[in-house]
């Protein structure tokens, strides 16, 4: 097991190399200059000024020489500062992180919640009405964007009957039912996609696993059939199912900056979105390889799950 | 238990078991009929597809799906259980009926570990505590001869060898005490060495407990010695039935004489076609007209293909009944038998070269 | 198609064929459409027509906040939507396939090198690819959204392309074309490519649902194709402001944006299903 987890180590580390290098060739080749965030345009008069600047930001280093300097820099944790803000990378992400690892979260868990019994119901009454009505719901649910369902969510729930509020956001620390009234809309308009592909996939393998012998022989043990569907079942298909989410991550992560922009949320989709604008691109350059980081680290994860859950891979490594 | 310890615990009649499949409908069992009384042992042999399986499984009301069907009548201690609602089977299935199946390898969830797998229905059914079911496990898995039965308890299935796997299944079916065991093929999937301790243990357990036990198996070695009464299926139906003694004593027909020609040498792989018996299983969907194997039978005659012989006793023995037009051993079979020889029939041709060419 | 000739296709799913087929003819024709109006034309201006409007004989589906049909703006935003997923569907097909088929079929270095490539590329969240190239392209016209869109799609038909053509090396008539030394190009496009080729079918009508998503989803966030030409997304993104005062002009390119990926999803799982049915019955 440990060699494998070394292994694992490697690649991510690999991995990550090649992104964040893709991104710095992407957000280099971004058409405006730096510059024009440093100094405002009407500034730029001042020749010695700027020229002075560049230096200083190191703006006039060919590119190969700019990226091993961040690279070193990233691998001490020093990601640069913002050019906007002028508060460093890092800083900026941890003080946004809470904010999106909070909805992501949230998503995550309501999804699973509602998926995993919806999927063993449409699973355990397979062709039934009951199997049409969950497969049409989810394919439903595959088909409305985040902005959309978010949109309506808000005009329903915070226009109309004024229950929470629109946009904004609460802190943990502002206590936890204000933290929850803003949270629960976005989390509910990227929950429905996400729902639909995990109902999707629980139903598929719990009808797989439904077919299989030690189901057969619990069932001839007299265990209620509940007991079989959530012991017997849905373990196997759990094993599936973390698979998957960590594969979404990547598409729910984009789906964050949808809706972290709809409802105002001061998250890091918000953030990178921001400096998208602003060409600020340390920050863009931080935020990405940030978030490939956590994707590629989800999923190193989720192998490693996935190996203590299963005792036959836990045993061959 | 309501019938105290003798008098008929299983009782079946006129079983029919169908699915039905896009091509038709697959008769795999039709019309099976037997006793069995408490405390006994019913062997049910047949080769492969002959529809042994099925018949189990629809006595035990195990059948998958929403396409099969099963008319008749198997009254269980009483009641007939084709009739029960679900729920009232949940409370057979452990205390009253259990089953150990063929392949101890599929036939255990790899990701729960042998304790939870052998206690779970145990404490389901009796209601006992963990620590009170743990101490039950421990005594299952030393009685079926497991090593170190308190570590087992915390094993994953794959860290046991095939024939320990098979005997936790039968640990897990013994566990509530059932009064009726279904062992479909429990060793065809396991090493030729290990097969002989598992019907052992199986026979042990049987005699011990006192409980009736339907034993299947392709091989009518593995009933001779082990079962009070044998019944022979051939495509769905029961051929010849009779105490198991009577049966070896003088089997009367054809299929189960070229049953007991192919029983498997100790050097040879268990599960291999049965390579004496010449041509294939009819088709259930639609099954031929006449004696089912007529097609295959060395003694048949045009009669035989025509009209189908009825499950009948002859002669002295009650108890010893076949279903065959030219039963062995009779005048009419010898005589069809030459005929068959020598028209060339090739079942004939190829019982006759076994034999030595006698006649 | 052979397919529907063994399973019948439920009432439901053609009502999403036609949906479809409508929306393919609108972009296509919308030029040569009688009485579909100019999506740009700011009736206001005119005093022609209202701003927030109604729906009505001269506006079926009512105006937006700019006084502009908004029947007509779905119909032309459809061309986006299209435009883009067709383009991925095509780029994506076309070298996707050829990329995964050859590294799927000769294995190797060439297999090791595409395939980290394609892991690095996908290790990127899709969206968070897609702000980024398109902010650093800068000109923002449906050519280059396509572009990208189309050049993003590479990698995940690769991916798939190349399981396809593992499976389908193996296969006993690329074995006996081997053995018979045949060209390994020849083999290459004469049967590997071919059999993966309905494989990838399937998959391009998913992904063509999840394509319009994200365009979608771009053109919300103002990404997409330049305002004034028109795109479901940044129709719901003009009108959400407004959308105390009239709710309208959200609901319909909303509406349209659901149905469309709606019918591509629940088409490409008749397909799928009827595969199935199909191979099951070999
Ligand atoms: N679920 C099913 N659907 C259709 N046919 C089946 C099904 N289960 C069993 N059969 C058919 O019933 C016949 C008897 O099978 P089975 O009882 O398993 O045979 P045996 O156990 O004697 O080897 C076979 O021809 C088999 O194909
Ligand atoms: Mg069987």
């Amino acid at each position: 097991m440990l060699p494998f987890i070394a292994k694992r180590i490697v690649r991510l580390a690999a991995t990550l190399v090649a992104v964040s290098f893709l991104t710095f060739l992407l957000v280099n080749l971004l058409p405006g200059d730096a510059i024009n965030a440093l100094i405002p345009i009407d500034a730029q008069q001042d020749r010695e000024f700027v020229e002075q600047v560049r230096e200083e930001w190191g703006l006039n280093d060919p590119m190969l020489v700019r990226y091993a300097r961040w690279l070193g820099d990233a691998a001490t944790g020093d990601f640069g500062d913002s050019i906007v803000t002028s508060r460093t990378v890092s800083d900026e992400i941890f003080h946004r992180l809470p904010v999106t690892a909070e909805l992501m979260l949230v998503t995550v868990g309501l999804s699973v919640l509602l998926a995993v019994p919806l999927g063993v119901a449409a699973a355990y009454r397979e062709g039934t009405r009951v199997d049409q009505f969950v497969s049409g719901l989810s394919q439903v649910f595959l088909s409305i964007p985040g902005f959309v369902a978010g949109l309506f969510l808000i005009y329903v729930f915070a226009m109309k009957l004024g229950w929470l509020p629109a946009t904004g956001w609460n802190r943990l620390s502002d206590g936890l039912l204000d933290n929850l009234k803003t949270v629960i809309l976005p989390a509910l308009s990227l929950a429905l996609i996400e729902i639909a592909v995990y109902t999707r996939v629980v139903r598929s393998d719990v009808i797989g696993t439904l077919q299989e012998t030690y189901v057969l022989s619990a069932r001839s043990k007299g265990l209620k059939d509940r007991y079989i569907l959530f012991r017997h079942c849905l373990r196997p298909s759990s094993l599936t199912l973390i698979t998957v989410v960590g594969l979404n991550i990547g598409s729910l992560l984009g789906g964050t900056v949808v809706v972290e922009f709809l409802f105002a949320m001061p998250g890091l989709g918000k953030r990178l979105l921001d400096a998208i604008f602003q060409r600020d691109f340390m920050m863009v350059q931080g935020i990405t390889v940030f978030i490939a980081t956590v994707y590629v680290a989800v999923n190193t994860l989720v192998d490693l799950v996935y190996m203590v859950v299963d005792p036959r891979i836990r045993k061959a490594d | 238990m309501s019938g105290g310890t003798v008098g008929t615990l299983l009782e079946v009649r006129d079983l029919h078991t169908t699915f039905s499949i896009p091509a038709g409908d697959v008769r795999a069992v039709r019309g099976v009929s037997f006793d069995l009384e408490r405390g006994r042992t019913l062997g049910i042999v047949g080769e492969s597809g002959s529809g042994k399986t099925v018949l189990a499984r629809s006595i035990m009301r195990l059948n998958i799906g929403t396409n099969v069907t099963t008319t008749g009548t198997a009254t269980f201690d009483g009641r007939d259980v084709l009739s029960l609602p679900h729920a009232a089977m949940q409370d057979l299935w452990g205390p009253e009926m259990a089953m150990v199946f063929q392949d101890p390898m599929t036939a255990l969830n790899p990701l729960v570990r042998v304790g939870r797998q052998l206690t779970e229905h145990l404490r389901h059914h009796l209601g006992v505590s963990k620590a009170e079911a743990d101490r039950t496990a421990v005594e299952l898995l030393r009685e079926v001869r497991i090593p170190e039965p308190e570590a087992r308890l915390r094993a994953y299935p794959h860290e046991l060898s095939g024939g320990m796997r098979q005997r936790v299944c039968i640990a897990i079916a013994l566990a509530c005490a059932p009064s009726l065991l279904f062992a479909d093929e429990p060793t065809t999937a396991l090493d030729v060495t290990v097969q002989h301790q598992i019907l052992n243990l199986l026979g042990r357990e049987q005699a011990d407990r006192d409980m009736a036990m339907v034993l299947v198996t392709h091989d009518l070695g593995v009933v001779a010695g082990r079962t009070d009464e044998t019944l022979v299926m051939y495509a769905g139906t029961v051929v010849e039935q009779a105490p198991t003694r009577a049966l070896f004593a003088d089997m009367r027909h054809p299929y189960s004489e070229a049953l007991l020609r192919s029983i498997p040498r100790t050097n040879r792989p268990s599960h291999t076609r049965l390579a004496a018996i010449t041509g294939r299983p009819p088709d259930l969907i639609a099954p031929p007209a006449g004696c089912a194997f007529s097609p295959r039978c060395p003694y048949a005659q045009d009669r035989c293909h025509e009209e189908a012989p009825p499950l009948a006793p002859s002669g002295g023995d009650a108890s010893h009944a076949f279903a065959c037009w030219t039963p062995v051993g009779s005048p009419e079979a010898a005589e069809s038998f030459a005929r068959n020889v020598a028209d060339g029939l090739p079942s004939a041709v190829a019982v006759d070269l076994a034999s030595g060419g006698a006649s | 198609m052979a397919a529907g000739t063994r399973l019948r296709m439920p009432i439901f799913t053609r009502l999403c064929v036609v949906w479809l087929a409508v929306i393919v003819l609108g972009a296509v024709l919308a030029d040569f459409v009688p009485g579909l109006q100019d999506p740009n034309h700011q009736g206001f201006l005119f005093g022609t027509s209202k701003t927030n409007d109604a729906p009505s004989w001269a506006h079926l589906l009512g105006t937006d906040n700019n006084s502009r049909d908004i029947l007509a703006r779905i119909v032309y935003g459809g061309r986006v939507s299209l435009v883009v997923a067709a383009t991925a569907v095509a780029t994506g097909t076309v070298f996707g396939m050829l990329f995964g088929c050859f590294v799927g079929y000769v294995r190797g270095k060439a297999d090791a090198v595409v395939m980290s490539t394609v892991d690095v590329i996908l290790a990127f969240p899709g969206l968070v690819l897609l702000l980024t190239v398109v902010t650093l392209l800068g000109r923002r016209d449906l050519v280059v959204i396509a572009a990208v869109v189309g050049f993003l799609s590479i990698p995940p038909y690769t991916r798939v392309a190349r399981a396809q053509a593992l499976a389908v090396s193996r296969r006993e008539f690329v074995l006996a074309a081997e053995a018979i030394g045949t060209k390994k190009r020849t083999i290459l496009f004469r049967e590997v490519i071919p059999n993966c080729l309905p494989g990838c079918m399937g998959y391009a009508l998913v992904n063509a649902a999840v394509i319009i998503l994200l365009e979608g989803a771009l053109a919300f966030l103002g990404l997409s194709v330049q305002p004034p030409t028109a795109s479901w997304g940044n129709m719901v993104n003009a009108a959400r402001v407004d959308i105390q005062i009239n709710f309208w002009p959200v609901v319909w390119p909303s509406l349209a944006l659901v149905f469309t990926v709606f019918s591509l999803n629940n088409v490409g799982d008749f397909i799928r299903r009827s595969r199935a049915v199909r191979s099951a019955a070999l």
